[in-house]
């Protein structure tokens, strides 16, 4: 191994591979047989953390990153200026491996600029999956990216041999796709994502009657959208990813504050901030909708069509239906507490069980964890101090406003504006 | 009555054996503390508790009886905390369930239930941690050897994770503070403890010929998937706490 090249090679392919935020190394059911080579049976482990902060569980990198197409908000588009490398199939796959036994990695995401054309970039991702599962009986986790256009048997082996497949949208709607990318189609991208979806029920409805029909992507697929690149608003956005919740039965969407990369005129300008703060409200909707059993409408619509910076959505969204409120701790739903701002998902499990042996109090619900700061305004307990005095909305917002703290405050403080026009 | 200290082995068996005693002499004052506890209190009556696997075997029926494998799981992970003091918030888990004669495992409410969910959180947080920063080094005899140093005795509960993944290759993960290791030889895992004088982990003269290329590669592959424009120093941190970074190449290697 020359490692000096394959040094060069990896720096390239991996900086051009970053911008794809999915880390993901969970939801698969691979387990090692016949004494192979790793297992992905179990939760996904995170095994670094990049200086920004981010998980790095794969390793994420392009196959290559020559490109025929011009898409403007992507580092490897064909006009950018910039050194270009690829990976030989062998030399991924010794990558992976040699990372995998040394407790690096979960596994492998192969990603690539479109050379050729579709098919012909999609099979040589196969073939490095392929190679990994077969010779080297591994049984790690792989991500392949499915190319946009890529035909349906190709789909069909790659679910083969990959946990999971993605394809990204980048942009939420058609028409910032066709500002953004003209020479790419909404069909291209629509195409490969049906196959896997078809392919995960047909695997789904086989597996009942015969038990060894080979396993077909079971990590699901998933998406990413880019966020402020084009204008789209929260609920542009939102709506997408529940449209691809539900018509394609994706596994996430992952959402990319845009990261400025270029001069572009039909971007935001290269010294414009990365939206970090509105992609974690995007995230907090996500979770809402997947697991708070929140309806999209109720978070975001025509009045309300884009999340506030400085509460999160469900607080948002409690405010704006306080006839709901205040909630008994002791008899609520588990839906209904799990609408109660301040309580997670594993406050409303602790609250479910221990109410079963007594009735809960302040107390007891500090011990637990939850996020009194937030919910004292929304509940009642077995107590009779409770807050009973009717606060409006933008009252009981500027209190725990002013008792929380983020390091985001200065990206939505008005005092801050104020102090800039006077300057 | 006396205030009584029991000391037992260390072992779980030891401690249940413990239990078994507390009941058969109906003890009201005591404390438990393993071997090696330097105490004070001259006046108080110390026992040597001698660990017996069929009186710890019919403490721990009976509380299964009355309970669930994940309560007897929770309770032995927080355990292995080693944490002093946890010995008696264990006996009082086990004596709420005896008392109540009903599966109060998930009574939350009650202090001692709730700290010791709270420890069994602690020590998976810790399992979870060394299951993604353990790094293996290769050495010359193709053994995949790491040493470790964990706030609790987790090397017990990473052996099966470990086994499944690497069934293909022979490795040691060494718990440096405890001083003893786990050996895969392809076929089984067992116990070592080892000698260190004569093989250090940095010691170049052992490793694979290739092994300090590899973790270059790493390195590199690490600094280019970073977003500098993203740059979030608290969150790493919080993630990648400090002390564990002398388990990582990616932070411990020389370019």
């Amino acid at each position: 191994m020359n490692f000096d090249r394959i040094k060069e090679k990896l720096e390239i392919l991996a900086d051009a591979a970053k911008y794809d935020v999915s880390c993901s190394s969970s939801g698969s059911n691979r387990k090692n047989t016949k004494n192979g080579l790793g297992d992905s049976s179990g939760m996904g482990i995170c095994h670094s953390y990049t200086e920004d902060g981010r998980c790095v569980s794969l390793l994420k990198i392009l196959l290559t990153n020559h490109c025929i197409f011009d898409c403007a908000y992507c580092v490897t588009r064909r006009s950018n200026d910039i050194k270009r490398a690829a990976f030989k199939v062998q030399e991924v796959v010794d990558l992976t491996i040699n990372f995998y036994r040394r407790n690096y990695i979960e596994g492998l995401f192969l990603s690539s600029g479109i050379f050729k054309d579709a098919d012909y970039t999609m099979e040589r991702l196969i073939k490095v999956a392929k190679k990994l599962r077969e010779e080297e009986n591994f049984n790690g986790y792989i991500h392949l990216k499915s190319i946009p256009g890529a035909s349906d048997e190709l789909m069909r082996e790659a679910g083969l041999y990959a946990d999971r497949l993605s394809v990204n949208i980048e942009v939420p709607t058609v028409s910032g796709l066709k500002l953004l990318a003209p020479e790419k189609k909404h069909e291209d991208f629509i195409k490969p994502m049906e196959k896997v979806k078809n392919e995960i029920i047909q695997f789904k409805q086989e597996k009942k009657f015969i038990k060894s029909t080979p396993k077909y992507a079971p990590a699901g697929q998933s998406t990413q959208m880019i966020v402020g690149a084009t204008g789209e608003s929260d609920r542009d956005i939102m709506y997408s990813a529940n449209y691809y919740y539900q018509q394609y039965n994706m596994k996430r969407v992952y959402y990319s504050g845009y990261v400025p990369i270029s001069s572009d005129p039909r971007l935001p300008t290269i010294t414009s901030q990365v939206p970090m703060l509105r992609e974690n409200r995007l995230y907090q909707t996500d979770w809402l909708l997947r697991f708070y059993g929140f309806d999209i409408r109720e978070l975001l619509n025509n009045h309300h069509p884009n999340l506030d910076l400085d509460i999160d959505p469900k607080l948002s969204w409690a405010l704006r239906n306080q006839h709901l409120f205040p909630v008994n701790i002791n008899t609520a739903d588990k839906m209904m507490l799990a609408r109660v701002p301040g309580l997670g998902m594993r406050s409303v499990y602790k609250i479910l069980q221990a109410r079963k042996y007594r009735k809960l109090n302040w107390e007891h619900l500090k011990a637990i964890g939850v996020a009194l700061n937030r919910a004292k305004y929304f509940i009642i307990c077995d107590s009779r101090l409770w807050e009973k005095k009717d606060w409006t909305a933008n009252q009981i917002k500027s209190k725990i406003i002013k008792t929380s703290s983020s390091k985001f405050r200065k990206d939505y403080s008005t005092q801050l504006n104020l102090f800039d026009h006077a300057s | 009555m006396h205030h009584k200290i029991l000391i037992y082995d260390g072992t779980f068996q030891g401690l249940l054996t413990c239990i078994f005693q507390i009941y058969e002499e109906k003890l009201s004052d005591y404390s438990i503390h393993p071997e090696g506890y330097n105490q004070t209190d001259f006046f108080a009556n110390k026992e040597l508790v001698i660990t017996d696997l069929e009186k710890s075997g019919r403490v721990l029926k009976r509380f299964k009886e009355y309970t669930s494998k994940k309560a007897v799981h929770r309770i032995y992970r927080a355990f292995l905390s080693e944490i002093p003091g946890v010995e008696i918030q264990i006996v009082e888990f086990f004596r709420h369930i005896f008392r109540h004669k009903t599966d109060l495992s998930d009574d939350f409410s009650y202090p001692p239930i709730l700290k010791i969910a709270q420890i069994d959180r602690k020590v998976g947080r810790e399992k979870h941690r060394m299951e993604a920063f353990i790094r293996f080094e290769l050495l010359k005899d193709d053994i995949f050897f790491t040493k470790i140093a964990p706030d609790f005795n987790v090397l017990p509960l990473i052996l099966k994770h470990f086994k499944n993944r690497y069934a293909d290759q022979k490795w040691i993960i060494y718990d440096e503070k405890r001083q003893f290791g786990l050996f895969y030889d392809l076929k089984k895992v067992v116990p070592i403890s080892l000698n260190f004088e004569n093989n250090s982990k940095k010691d170049p003269n052992i490793l694979h010929e290739d092994e300090i290329n590899f973790q270059k590669l790493w390195k590199s592959y690490f600094d280019s998937s970073n977003i500098k424009s993203r740059k979030n120093t608290k969150l790493h941190l919080q993630h990648v706490p400090k002390r564990y970074w002398k388990y990582l190449t990616e932070k411990t290697i020389i370019m």
